[in-house]
């Protein structure tokens, strides 16, 4: 590979024409990274070139352009696989994203194998797609949900996991990076104790393959699930990691078109991996344009990206906390850029309204994890979510703003 | 939108109601009360009223937290319907309704919204509407004996 450029900030910001949009007459500030991400023009071009120069659907059409699509589209699923450092290209299932993604594997593996009184746990701070799904299976099978409680840094360790581990666990379920607390889980050891007890582990890393490399041989775990506009790409295109043996035993998620391999009335076979688990025609574009986003991360390096966000999350953690009053909710040892918080008197939606006027996106609210605002016992928290592309500059006008929201909030005397 | 939008928004009246709600507390013999909820942002309200036998409302209260639009609007709401007959009640909630999406404007509109019409600016705000709006679908929720009313 490539050695790395050197990380020149302002250079990389011009690769981002949403970064110079004006809101409210303001160059706008975007921290709202881990709600979305804002795309290169790499994945703008590779989408706009599918769609005006190679259109056509895949699997399907001896003609050039199915043959051109599909080889596009197939060559995302190797990047993919390599940035995954999956073992075979078969493994990367795509999907509309990290809710599809779990729910493919709540549905197929968890109404097949897992029964009546077999527990599965997740994690307090879960976000809702790796919470409900399992409460629908709940309903249907009656298995049981262990929850692991988290303390009040939001965060949970291995030994808090082990409490909750019993002979009829049958499936872990955790978010590897919380959106709503930026915590790094502890998941490798986690995977390494579940398997002593053949309990297969899913991963939820919505929030982690944009802010660290993951390589899903080394951490082992079965399933992993993603969101490609979460990773610099395009919305509604998501994957599906699975391991070969895993995968083959489950049932399809869905039928229909692509996931076959022969149907009669009386019978169908269905297909291999991983098109089994790919009915109907996909999201092509995204998919090709979302080798364009894993392409444009490889060519900053995660070497940069950690070393600039962490910095971004120390000189932001500085400021914010400077301000009097102001409360960080996630506080752990170990976590990514993500900065919530709470201020005394000002409920997070009017502070939201407040700095969005000076153009700056920060996301207010429960972020899909109610259960983790519960525990902090607060109705809603502001957050800050960086991405590679942030500066400490904006960090400064996201404090100023906030201390002018304070300003127009202290009572007049 | 103009600069002196976040003006508009945060008026002085507004963040004076915020500060010093009126009519803020429970109340033991209310005739109606109900519960709203906006799961969307967690803005939780128990609005009580006391309607007497002329069918007057001659108390209401409000308890519970949510952002300052939330609880000022509550805050005036109270202030607004004391005293009123409830068809006037439900009125002015069609009132506030159309207000806040922009489609009544107070100053060619006739209406009855007096003092209310501050929230007029909202409907720029798509997020925030609902914000104002919780007190009054939760209000109109009791009268017509709901017990809880959500936003979703
Ligand atoms: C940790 C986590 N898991 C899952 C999701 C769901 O992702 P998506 O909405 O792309 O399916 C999110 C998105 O906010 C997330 O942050």
């Amino acid at each position: 590979m490539a050695k790395p450029q050197l990380f020149d900030v302002k250079k990389i910001r011009k690769d981002f024409p949403n970064l110079s949009v004006k809101v409210h007459g303001k160059t706008v500030v975007y921290l709202d990274n881990a709600a979305t991400t804002l795309k290169p023009q790499s994945v703008i071009d590779a989408t706009v070139h599918h769609y005006s120069a190679e259109t056509s659907n895949i699997h399907r059409g001896v003609h050039y352009l199915s043959e051109k699509a599909t080889a596009e589209y197939e060559k995302t699923r190797e990047s993919v696989r390599a940035f995954l450092n999956a073992a075979k290209s078969s493994e990367i299932i795509f999907t509309k994203g990290t809710t599809d993604s779990i729910n493919l594997v709540a549905h197929s593996y968890g109404r097949t194998f897992l029964q009546k009184g077999d527990e599965v746990i997740i994690s307090e701070m879960e976000h809702h797609s790796n919470i409900v799904p399992w409460q629908i299976l709940r309903e249907e099978k009656g298995i049981v949900l262990k929850v692991i409680p988290m303390n009040n840094n939001g965060e949970f360790s291995v030994a808090d996991f082990e409490k909750q581990l019993s002979p009829k666990t049958k499936f872990v379920s955790l978010v590897y990076i919380s959106n709503s607390l930026g915590t790094i889980n502890p998941v490798a050891e986690i995977i390494k104790i579940s398997h002593r007890q053949n309990i297969p582990v899913l991963i939820d890393a919505a929030q982690t393959v944009n802010h660290m490399p993951v390589d899903v041989q080394k951490l082992d775990c079965d399933f992993l699930a993603l969101s490609g506009h979460k990773l610099y790409g395009p919305t509604g295109v998501g994957v599906l990691y699975g391991k070969t043996d895993l995968l083959n035993k489950m049932p399809p998620y869905q039928g229909g078109g692509d996931m076959i391999s022969s149907v009669t009335f009386e019978k169908t076979t269905y297909n291999v991996l991983p098109y089994k688990f790919e009915a109907g025609t996909p999201n092509i574009a995204g998919v090709i344009a979302l080798k364009a986003a894993i392409d444009y991360i490889n060519s900053i390096s995660f070497e940069n990206i950690m070393q600039h966000e962490q910095e971004l999350l120390d000189y932001g953690t500085k400021v914010l906390t400077k301000i009097p009053g102001l409360r960080l909710i996630g506080t752990a040892k170990h976590k990514a850029a993500i900065l919530a918080f709470v201020l005394p008197n000002i409920h997070a939606h009017d502070l939201g309204t407040l700095v969005d006027e000076d153009g700056i996106a920060i996301r207010t609210g429960h972020h899909c994890t109610q259960p983790v605002m519960k525990h902090f016992g607060i109705p809603a928290t502001s957050r800050v979510s960086l991405a590679f592309y942030n500066t400490k500059e904006e960090l400064d006008l996201l404090a100023a703003s906030v201390k002018k929201a304070i300003k127009v909030f202290s009572p007049k005397l | 939108m103009s600069d002196n939008s976040r003006a508009e928004l945060y008026q002085q009246v507004i963040l004076e109601h915020h500060h010093k709600p009126r009519n803020f507390g429970e109340m033991a013999d209310a005739t109606h009360d109900a519960e709203g909820y906006n799961p969307l942002c967690g803005d939780h309200l128990h609005i009580y009223l006391h309607v007497d036998d002329n069918n007057l409302i001659d108390n209401v209260m409000f308890k519970g937290d949510g952002c300052a639009i939330s609880r000022a609007s509550a805050s005036m709401m109270t202030v607004a319907l004391k005293g009123k007959p409830v068809a006037e009640a439900k009125t002015l909630y069609e009132e506030f309704h159309q207000l806040i999406l922009g489609h009544l404007k107070p100053e060619k509109d006739p209406n009855q919204l007096g003092k209310l019409a501050i929230f007029s600016g909202i409907w720029q705000y798509p997020s925030r509407v609902k914000c104002a709006s919780l007190c009054w679908h939760t209000m109109k929720g009791a009268l017509d004996k709901t017990k809880s009313v959500s936003t979703e």
